[in-house]
């Protein structure tokens, strides 16, 4: 598919509550072109839970349910069993978490519903934080990161929960990184995960401006500099093949280019920006990409 | 119709295959684990085409029911103590979205320290959710109320949680009579949900909603609540018409002269009805009022039983610490607008299993004229 063909169908309302620059608004928006209109959102408590809209407006012309935070997966599987025994397998029934509800409150849900290959997609939006409730730490937000709880800098002890892999343990049928900045690869993966039966996980990585303390119009730089720089690495696995890296940019610019465009990382010294080079450097070269 | 010996757990069992559901979602806790067990069988060997969803949690297992129910489907899911306290956050979101859920709650004790046992804390920490409410006595009754509560639920659009008492109800072998599915098809029809996700008709459900919203739709679902009498009544007629056995929202055993009436809930009636034919045979008075329904809560017929009588024993196998047994404050309340009043006692008869002989409950009634009513009685 390219998104060409897609580029005057919408299945998102105008007038959603996302914040200027948002990503994760973003993110649905072109999800959704690709997923197209026999798709089921689940989504539990995140900022899409505002940026859906307030009764009785809604952002989405496609069924959506909310559910409690640590449910997505687990209601996704009761939606999807439904809609077999009715008869109707070819429906798309889609979780759309933010990384709070994936790598931390919905990770056992997420890990239940992997494991018994349910035929459902679930959707990570990623913006490194709590943002809703007003940026808190998550176990997805990077070492060195200002949030409200961590307000000298998530300690450097700390990884970010390598979900990619934990999710790739369980033998999914797809599972991919994409990030918006990079439309063609986004909408392959949307296509890629539609298309195989089983369980599928995306990763998105997602701006967002009063979190990363960016302006709004550099949200789409701010996620094409994760990827130049090596922070976020764009990859599928499809089950049976080996991880394949599905963009490599030229030549990896330096992180300290992604982390000085966020204020969220400004309070950050040479050797704590070195650290975190030195930790992008080392997974760049078990991805041999460097 | 056949006659049979089955557990209370397997009875449960029967008459949600005799539902048909099409999704049931499940995970495992003693004394809960036999209905879960015989409902995979059924569907392993295709006598029930449903979907079995083993999940990781009991969290995972009411979402699971919840997400079929809201696509429009038949659920269930059953479980117990710790698991109904592990639900409770998606029990909440269940009413608040109107879904006929139907969970049965084996009743357990909830630990520290562990227990096994049977007592009624686990379901009475759930009274306040939405959920309605259902105790049962005997393994027919827990047949016949769980096919009633997929009626009830689909109409009142309330999920329904119907109780057994672990093991002396779920572990007890009972003659019971199991109904045909023809029988069971001209009780309770397919489901036909209003609204569901629907790819065809695309709607948002949880939407965001401001206080004046909200604050309505809450009041609707007290009103279901108290509708749902009118159509808890009409499903024990119809199942009375087409099976011959009749249920009421609470039943009495020897009531009209009893002096002292011992009110209880759950499968511990069967030893106090034992009790009332001992006290009756030596001229003591006493009869029994069984709650069935305890959500919503027959006030009205509580007090039409209740009103004129001496002494009112409350066997309560819960209490909420700091105040008084669940089922003694519903007493109380019912009872608040009368001028003569019984005695109400309040009695914490039983919790994680301790065990309750008939020569218990017989004292208590001779001893009656001694108890207080100003505080919590407790056994010795
Ligand atoms: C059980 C529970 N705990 C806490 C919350 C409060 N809460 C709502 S949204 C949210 C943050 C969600 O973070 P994330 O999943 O990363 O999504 P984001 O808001 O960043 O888009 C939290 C903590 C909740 N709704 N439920
Ligand atoms: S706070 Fe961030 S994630 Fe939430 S709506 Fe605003 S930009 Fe989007
Ligand atoms: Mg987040």
């Amino acid at each position: 598919m390219d998104f060409r063909d897609v580029k005057n169908i919408e299945y998102m309302n105008q007038g959603d509550y996302a914040c200027p620059g948002c990503g994760a608004g973003l993110s649905m928006r072109h999800a959704l072109k690709v997923l197209g209109e026999k798709t089921i959102i689940v989504m539990p408590a995140s900022c899409w839970s505002i940026i859906a809209g307030v009764f009785p407006t809604t952002a989405l012309q496609v069924p959506l349910m909310h559910v409690p935070f640590a449910t997505a997966a687990a209601v996704a599987s009761g939606v999807k069993n439904a809609y077999k025994k009715k008869g109707q397998d070819d429906v798309n029934v889609v979780c759309w978490a933010g990384d709070g509800g994936t790598f931390d409150i919905g990770l056992q849900a997420l890990s239940g519903a992997a494991e018994r290959k349910e035929d459902i997609i679930y959707v990570c939006y990623d913006n490194e934080a709590y943002m809703n409730t007003g940026i808190q730490r998550s176990s997805a937000t990077p070492p060195g990161a200002w949030t409200t709880t961590t307000p000298t800098g998530n300690p450097l002890i700390y990884e970010k929960k390598d979900m990619f892999n934990i999710v790739a343990s369980h033998n999914p049928a797809y599972v991919a990184t994409a990030t918006i900045a990079y439309p063609d690869d986004f909408y392959l993966k949307f296509e890629k995960a539609k298309n195989a039966k089983g369980f599928r996980f995306i990763h998105i990585l997602s701006a967002c401006p009063p979190g990363w303390r960016i302006d709004s119009k550099d949200s789409v730089k701010a996620m094409r500099l994760a990827v130049e720089s090596g922070m976020f690495v764009l990859m599928e696995k499809e089950q049976g093949k080996p991880i394949r890296i599905t963009y490599k940019p030229e030549r990896f610019i330096p992180v300290r280019e992604y982390l000085l465009l966020q204020g969220r990382y400004r309070h950050l010294d040479k050797n704590t920006i070195n650290e975190i080079q030195i930790r992008v450097n080392e997974r760049l070269k078990d991805l041999d990409l460097s | 119709m056949v006659k049979d010996m089955v557990l209370g757990s397997e009875a449960v069992a029967l008459g949600v295959k005799l539902a048909r559901p099409k999704v049931i979602s499940a995970y495992p806790i003693t004394p809960q684990t036999h209905i879960i067990e015989r409902l995979s069988e059924m569907v392993d060997n295709g006598e029930l085409d449903a979907s079995f969803i083993r999940v990781e949690s009991e969290l995972s297992a009411i979402s699971a029911a919840m997400g079929a129910s809201q696509a429009g489907v038949r659920a269930f899911t059953a479980t117990s103590s710790h698991g109904l306290a592990l639900m409770h956050e998606v029990l909440h979101w269940i009413v608040g979205a109107r879904l006929p859920v139907v969970l049965v709650n084996a009743n357990r004790a909830i630990g520290s320290p562990w227990n096994i046992w049977t007592d009624q804390t686990d379901s009475m920490s759930q009274r306040d959710l939405g959920w309605l409410q259902v105790y049962c006595e005997t393994a027919q009754e827990a047949l016949d109320t769980v096919l009633q509560a997929f009626y009830v639920a689909e109409k009142v659009l309330l999920p329904i949680m119907v109780m057994i008492d672990g093991f002396i109800l779920s572990h007890t072998l009972e003659e019971v009579v199991i109904p045909t599915q023809e029988q069971a098809d001209e009780f309770l029809p397919p489901y036909e949900p209003g609204y569901f996700l629907d790819i065809d008709n695309p709607l948002s459900f949880g939407n965001a909603a401001k206080g004046d919203v909200f604050y309505n739709l809450r009041k609707d679902i007290q009103r279901s609540m108290e509708a749902s009498f009118g159509i808890i009544n009409e499903a024990h007629n119809r199942f009375d018409d087409i099976f011959g056995r009749r249920y009421d929202l609470i039943d009495t055993y020897f009531i009209d002269d009893a002096e002292i009436v011992f009110v209880i809930a759950g499968a511990l009636t069967g030893t106090v009805r034992v009790a009332v034919d001992k006290l009756r045979n030596m001229g003591v008075k006493a009869g029994l009022l069984k709650i069935r329904y305890f959500r919503p809560f027959p006030s009205d017929l509580v007090r039409s039983y209740l009103a004129d009588k001496k002494h009112v024993v409350v066997l309560n196998r819960s209490l909420s610490f700091g105040s008084a047994g669940q089922i003694t404050q519903e007493i109380k309340n019912a009872l608040y607008f009368e001028e003569d009043k019984p005695s109400i006692y309040d009695y914490v008869l039983s919790l994680g299993g301790k065990e309750v002989f008939v020569e218990d409950v017989v004292k208590l009634a001779l001893n009656v004229g001694n108890l207080e009513t100003s505080k919590i009685l407790w056994r010795e």
